[in-house]
């Protein structure tokens, strides 16, 4: 029998960016959370030994330990999934702060063509440019309802940056001076506006100064110490939830972080949560939290599962398109982009921050003519200075072998003579990809693992196609030597290589209760005292990375909970 | 190319560069720079002392000799000495993987090993129940065999181009083995090669940091603000770990 604990007002899921936020501004007005995180605590002075490649980004020191957890994945409905046995494609956050702790901290807004994306491209290009199955829909608001909590995220976390040309209308500039900037994003700029296109320095979550929030927190500069992406920042000059918002939450008194405690269950009766039943796993006791709201930011993949273990919410049903559990997984197109080689000059590859980059939208979203395009929507296009380090780069002109005496050669010589341009291209939802419980493997509690249904389609071939292409044209202009790398194929979905910690939907936000999961507070139709918070909420994915996206509607969510609070409960949409 | 200005100047350890650079913030701090760690009192410098004539690392807690001399040879195919520098034996590559299976990543710790297993699809990855230190033991086993049926050699007997022709055969899964592929061990055997080479010295590989002096790789620095922006490429001794051991 699990043991009961007292009442809060709220308890939060997982404590990364989601709950981070949420707890901040919940405490701020005076509300009691708890808030129950299964990993450890993590402060600053951990990274003292952090600049270590081999344990952080080959070991994964920092992300969630697959012997306990992990997901299923299968290409299609009659494929049997299997474990994701090691990691690959996506990293999964894990302790104080998640993922947030070792993001690189590119920090996007997506377009407002993405919040309507249905409606807006039905109006360009008619109902027949969306292919049978592809099961886009207006996300239930507006960029320019979203805007005020962008910019509240935005001065928050101390984005540095400078306007983007082709974005939405900003209600006031990056609270910060944009990265400095590097030769390598000096000649992406210059070839970009040869062929009239829009440069901009991608907007960083790296201080470019040091900066004191609007909650009073002060942090010093990025160092361009190039161990960034995968690893934490020794510094706190990387916005992380724990230099930020946790700190934040605490110092109100109202905010008791219990790590080490795994949620198993949201608890309810009917239609109401009661609270959360969670397992401490240092002692392995079993615990009752009730509360009287229950917010789950546990990331995409167990906020879903856990709403279906818990037999909360429809889940969805790809042979009927009907039920939301699950509904609209999306990823991201990572593949199409050009490598160049530079024979005549050396960058200092080894140096640079997480989110240090140049890049444009001119391809992005519904910026260019789509009209003898196959595809919809785009990609980021950037070229970045993420700090190469030795094990995971050893780039070679194509043609190199893997291996021996001339791989030696030119993975030594090219180390420091190669610029990737790259591009984050859009992931749109298909009837057939989606999230579900898997019939046969287990979590280290018994507990079924979250299965991915998901493949590349057509639409995906011709994004990576055609960025591809639009970077090589780039990488050339920059005089790259002629032996390019260029990824223009697109194969099947592979869950071994990385490509991006950008996993959508699942609980996706809407309009209508019949298409979504939760209104645009992120406040569960079929349970008004649930908020589900994450990038599980996007009903597609971007060509940006999520977080600023996601950050902007926890702000939101945070909002919707006050005042669900305030009003004694009921719907808010 | 510009050399940098450091190269004779003792390491800048993280604590006295976190001091001395004021990144140290007010009364304001709540989250930010690991505050406590500064205040711990400075150790006095020590002088210099002179490398150690044993490399007590180099002993093996995982291979059998034989093993640790076809992994050993292997290595040394893969990343080979030569005009640019030290191969992998020189820098203790094969040390490093003996090392590393000992460990959690040799008992796949930290990965998901539950049954049932089904062989996948190759976009579902690795889904064996052998875990990597009985995939090394398979493999080096099996180059030896190789190696013998049609050289008449153990594969560390074997001259240099053999060698390669014997490592061809396993990376294109010419050999054909019964409980894993020959192309799985070889990606391993070449992925930790490299692993073994660039690694901080601490794991045993990357000898006298000689793997990143070839690559112009300049370790664990503390910052690069001052040449981030900078137009010439700027080499610069390398820093490790260990110079922050104090
Ligand atoms: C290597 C890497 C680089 C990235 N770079 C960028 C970038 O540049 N820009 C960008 O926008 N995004 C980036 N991302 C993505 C970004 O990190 C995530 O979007 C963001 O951190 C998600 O925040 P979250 O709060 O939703 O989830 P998470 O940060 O994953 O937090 C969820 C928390 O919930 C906890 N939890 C999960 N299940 C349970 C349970 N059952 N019980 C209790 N607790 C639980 C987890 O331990 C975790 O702490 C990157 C991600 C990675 C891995
Ligand atoms: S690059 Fe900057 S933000 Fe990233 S870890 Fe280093 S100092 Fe911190």
């Amino acid at each position: 029998m699990a043991k009961k604990l007292p009442k809060v007002d709220v308890v939060i899921v997982g404590v990364g960016w989601g709950g981070g936020i949420i707890a901040s501004e919940l405490t701020k007005q005076g509300l009691t959370v708890v808030g129950l995180e299964r990993g450890k605590e993590r402060k600053t002075e951990d990274y003292f030994m952090v600049h270590d490649e081999l344990r952080y980004a080959l070991r994964y020191e920092l992300m969630q330990d697959l012997s306990k957890e992990t997901i299923t994945f299968r290409s299609k409905m009659n494929v049997r999934a299997l474990p994701m046995r090691s990691y690959g494609s996506f990293l999964l956050g894990t302790g104080l702060g998640g993922a947030g702790v070792h993001w690189n901290g590119q920090t996007f807004r997506f377009l407002p063509y993405d919040f309507e994306i249905r409606s807006k491209t039905i109006e360009r290009y008619g109902a027949k440019k969306i292919p049978e199955g592809m099961t886009i829909q207006d996300w239930g608001i507006t960029y320019d309802q979203l805007e005020p909590y962008f910019d509240k995220f935005e001065k928050m976390a101390g984005i540095a940056g400078e306007e983007n040309p082709l974005g939405g209308k900003r209600s006031s500039p990056y609270p910060i001076p944009p990265m400095r900037t590097t030769p390598s994003m000096q000649l992406f700029a210059d070839a970009a506006k040869k062929k009239n296109l829009h440069p901009y320095i991608l907007p960083s979550a790296n201080l470019s100064q040091a900066y004191t929030n609007p909650d009073g927190v002060a942090r010093a500069a990025c160092q361009y110490c190039g161990f960034c992406e995968r690893f934490g920042c020794e510094y706190g000059a990387k916005a992380d939830p724990v230099v930020t918002v946790i700190p934040v939450a605490k110092k109100t008194g109202k905010f008791e972080i219990r790590t080490h405690s795994h949620v198993r269950r949201i608890l309810h009766t009917g239609n109401k949560a009661t609270g959360v039943l969670y397992t401490d796993v240092t002692t392995g006791e079993e615990f009752e939290q009730p509360a009287d709201i229950v917010v789950m930011t546990s990331y995409v993949f167990n906020n879903t599962r856990i709403l279906l273990m818990s037999k909360l919410g429809k889940p969805y049903d790809p042979a009927t398109g009907k039920g939301v559990i699950g509904k609209n997984y999306a990823y991201q197109v990572m593949r199409g982009g050009a490598v160049g080689f530079f024979d005549d000059r050396e960058f200092n590859n080894y140096a640079g921050a997480g989110s240090l980059g140049m890049c444009l939208d001119d391809y992005n979203g519904d910026n260019f003519d789509h009209s003898d395009l196959k595809f919809i929507h785009g990609a980021n296009i950037s070229v970045t200075q993420t700090g190469y380090r030795p094990i995971g780069t050893n780039k070679v002109p194509p043609g190199t072998p893997s291996w021996g005496k001339e791989f030696k050669a030119a993975s030594i010589k090219y180390t420091n003579r190669f610029i990737s341009v790259g591009a984050q291209g859009a992931s749109m939802p298909f009837r057939q990809h989606f999230l579900d419980l898997d019939p046969t493997y287990k979590d280290a509690f018994g507990d079924p693992l979250i299965r991915i249904t998901y493949d590349f389609v057509d639409q995906d071939r011709e994004l990576a196609a055609f960025c591809a292409d639009k970077c090589a044209e780039i990488v050339k202009e920059m005089g790259a030597n002629e032996k390019l790398e260029i990824n223009r194929k697109l194969g099947p979905y592979d869950i071994t290589p990385y490509q991006s910690t950008h996993n959508t939907g699942g609980v996706i936000m809407g309009a209508s209760p019949d298409t979504s999961a939760v209104n645009n507070y992120l406040q569960m139709w079929d349970a008004e005292n649930v908020f589900v918070v994450g990038a599980s909420s996007f009903a597609h994915n971007s060509g940006y990375n999520p977080t600023g996206t996601m950050g902007a509607l926890s702000y939101r969510a945070a909002e919707g909970i006050l005042k669900y609070r305030k009003s004694g409960g009921g719907m808010l949409v | 190319m510009a050399e940098a200005n450091n190269t004779n100047e003792r390491p800048v350890s993280r604590r006295n560069f976190l001091k001395n650079s004021g990144l140290v913030l007010g009364g304001l701090v709540v989250g930010g720079v690991a505050g406590s760690l500064l205040r711990r009192p400075e150790t006095p410098a020590q002088p210099a002392a002179p490398p150690p004539a044993t490399d007590y690392n180099q002993a093996l807690m995982f291979f059998t000799p034989e093993q640790f001399k076809v992994v050993d040879a292997a290595c040394e195919r893969i990343f080979p000495e030569d005009e640019l520098g030290p191969g992998a034996k020189a820098l203790g590559a094969a040390y490093f993987i003996d090392h590393q299976l000992a460990g959690d990543w040799g008992f796949n710790a930290r990965e998901y090993m539950q049954a049932p297993f089904y062989p996948g699809e190759i976009t579902q990855g690795y889904q064996g129940r052998l875990k990597r230190r009985e995939i090394f033991d398979i493999g080096i086993q099996e180059m030896n065999n190789y190696s013998n049926s049609t050289h008449g050699k153990r594969f560390y007997e074997l001259p240099p181009e053999q060698q390669d022709a014997v490592l061809k055969a396993f990376e294109t899964d010419e050999v054909k083995l019964t409980t894993i592929s020959a192309s799985t061990f070889f990606n391993l055997l070449r992925a930790s090669t490299i692993e073994g080479v660039y690694a901080d010295p601490l794991y045993g590989g990357n000898k006298n940091m000689d793997g990143w002096k070839m690559k112009n790789f300049p370790g664990n620095q503390m910052t690069y603000t001052q040449l981030i922006d900078k137009p010439e490429f700027v080499k610069m001794a390398p820093l490790s770990l260990r110079d922050h051991q104090h």
